[in-house]
């Protein structure tokens, strides 16, 4: 049993969301970086988990990102996993990233994928999905059950209606969110022994992109609050209907 | 042409494909060009009608394995359809099932993809689309620079525009491929509103102290009309289910209307909940910083307020 599991740097959830260089580049001046919250409590601890259960499991981690990239994947390397992967390309571009990580699977030969269900930063949900018809894979999204028989998995996912069960032949990519494992902190054993784990650094792939960011901005801020006392909920249903006529 | 695939579950159209097919239309008319709809599986509701969303035509693939979703047999097709009909630009919907098959489709016709897309392109200078970024705190504006496009389009962001046209129907021939997964077991909520097509939603934080208080936030849930949603530590201490957690870390919401009772408005918290049209918070605390992201505010203790403001919502319900 060989995984792959993906991980993206992404900033503190508390980061401040500024721009520079005309609104072009995100600020990343005194920004903490942490993995992707859905990379690192959900696939990489599901993997993890996976591992336990078989010891002869392999697990490799996959980071597209600059040298900046390398602490973030030694911190993921703390948690488990065997070796990481870290392709040099500060590509944003999601077409570009999945292209370079799907050569990386193409060589690895896996029989499992496991991303997170999406990045807290640029959001776009694109990975799993790209990685499915770059290698021609079935691809099971928003996970939250994953179990393992021989050479099937068992796996629920989140459907509008609501929860459905799959079985699926390996190898398979899976992108994972919230009950799919039990958030883990890194204990001092972890983080020795990461120093020392291969930390692989690939030339990206030719590949060219297909967006570009072109500006960010921010959304308008609020005008300020309007307060109601909670003696007259009367008057709140009556801005709420005539005022805001939302109800 | 604007090819737009309208999804489906348990055999009716969702709200989002026919928000995505005004967007498609009104984008067709932008660039100059027709604008279909994608149907698959066997859809119950009458399909010549999604030319009140501005469907000139809607293509059907009837299959009945088609009605639920295989990421690898619903993208090889969509992208077969679009090569055939020559489609210039794909629209999804933002949703499940958009998520999982447009970036699958957009690698399959070799197009650059937008996700989480808030508004028409800009056509002035190139095709830029505008997208929503960290998690609502933010928007990027993405151009695309590829022939061909694929763009999935964010909930409650663009809206319904009607119009007073019939679609004609084509039925499409094509051999399904091969399932990849086996479906064995689904499990459906009944009954509820699906959060993230909610108009209104009711959530709830750590201030209502525990599962068996969630009641009065349920009788007003119920007297709106509203889905319910509640705050990370709601749902990881399984007071609520998980599917209701919303924030930058759970699902993210834009309803006309969210009342967060009992919440502190953590910034991971409004990162989730920020593009709602119109805020109310009720917190007995002045100094929680939600209320710097509301538009209305109620400064109380929530088993009092919230209870009151049920029987408000029922009395001028009962008045109308
Ligand atoms: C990486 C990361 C990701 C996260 N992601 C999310 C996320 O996606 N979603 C999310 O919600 N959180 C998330 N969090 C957690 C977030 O930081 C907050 O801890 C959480 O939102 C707080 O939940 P709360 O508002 O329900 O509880 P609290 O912060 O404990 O607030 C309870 C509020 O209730 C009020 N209150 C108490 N009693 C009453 C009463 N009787 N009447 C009225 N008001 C009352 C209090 O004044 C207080 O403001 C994340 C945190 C991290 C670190």
């Amino acid at each position: 049993m060989k995984i792959l599991v993906c991980i993206s740097k992404t900033p503190d959830t508390t980061a401040k969301i500024a721009f520079i260089e005309g609104n072009t580049k995100f600020d990343e001046s005194g920004v903490q970086w942490i993995i992707n919250p859905y990379d690192e409590w959900y696939a990489l601890v599901r993997a993890i988990e996976l591992k336990e259960k078989d010891p002869a499991t392999i697990i490799h981690l996959v980071t597209v990102g600059g040298v900046d990239a390398e602490s973030i994947i030694r911190k993921a390397l703390a948690l488990g996993g065997d070796e990481a992967i870290r392709i040099d390309s500060t590509s944003n571009d999601s077409f570009t990233i999945a292209d370079q990580i799907a050569q990386v699977a193409k060589e690895g030969v896996y029989d499992l994928i496991l991303t997170g269900k999406e990045t807290i930063d640029y959001n776009s949900a694109c990975i799993g999905s790209m990685l499915s018809a770059l290698l021609d894979l079935p691809f099971i999204s928003l996970a939250d059950h994953f179990e393992l028989n021989g050479n099937t998995a068992t796996v629920k996912r989140e459907i509008e209606s609501g929860v459905e069960t799959c079985e699926v032949t390996l190898p398979v990519i899976v992108s994972c969110q919230k009950g799919m494992a039990e958030q883990r902190i890194p204990n001092m054993r972890g983080i020795m022994a990461a120093r020392t784990k291969p930390l692989k650094i690939v030339a990206p792939a030719v590949s060219s992109a297909t967006t570009n960011i072109s500006q960010f901005d921010l959304p308008p801020s609020k005008s300020g609050v309007k307060l109601i006392d909670p003696e007259n909920m009367d008057e709140l249903v009556k801005l709420l209907k005539e005022e805001a006529k939302v109800i | 042409m604007v090819l737009v695939y309208i999804d489906q579950a348990d055999q009716q159209i969702k709200k989002a494909s026919l928000e995505a097919l005004s967007y498609g239309a009104a984008l067709a008319k932008e660039i100059g060009c027709a604008s279909e709809a994608l149907v698959f599986g066997t859809v119950k509701d009458p399909l010549a009608d999604l030319g009140k969303f501005g469907a000139q035509k809607v293509h059907q693939l009837k299959n009945e394995t088609l009605n639920s979703l295989d990421v690898k047999v619903h993208s090889t097709l969509i992208a077969t359809v679009a090569k055939n009909l020559n489609a210039t630009v794909v629209v999804f919907a933002h949703n499940i099932n958009g998520k999982a098959i447009a970036p699958a489709v957009s690698v399959k016709l070799g197009a650059g993809i937008v996700t989480g897309a808030c508004s028409l392109p800009n056509t002035q200078n190139g095709f830029v689309v505008r997208k929503t970024v960290f998690s609502g705190k933010a928007f990027a504006n993405i151009k695309m620079e590829t022939p061909i496009k694929v763009i999935a389009i964010n909930q409650n962001s663009f809206g319904l525009v009607e119009y007073n046209s019939a679609a004609t129907i084509v039925e499409i021939k094509l051999d399904i491929p091969p399932a990849s997964i086996k479906i064995t077991k689904v499990e459906k909520i009944e009954g509820e509103i699906p959060l993230t097509e909610a108009n209104l939603v009711v959530s709830g934080g750590r201030g209502l102290k525990g599962p068996e208080n969630w009641g009065i936030l349920l009788d007003l849930a119920k007297a709106l009309g509203a889905a319910t949603a509640c705050s990370r530590p709601v749902s990881d201490t399984d007071w609520r289910p998980h599917h209701e957690h919303v924030g930058q870390t759970g699902i993210q919401i834009a309803p006309n209307l969210y009342i967060a009772i009992g919440i502190s408005g953590a910034i991971q918290h409004l990162a989730g909940v920020n593009r709602s049209k119109t805020i109310v918070v009720i917190n007995k605390d002045p100094e929680a910083p939600f209320f710097k992201a509301a538009d209305y505010g109620v400064v109380g203790d929530a088993f009092e307020v919230v209870p009151k403001l049920t029987a408000a919502v029922l009395k001028a319900k009962a008045a109308n």
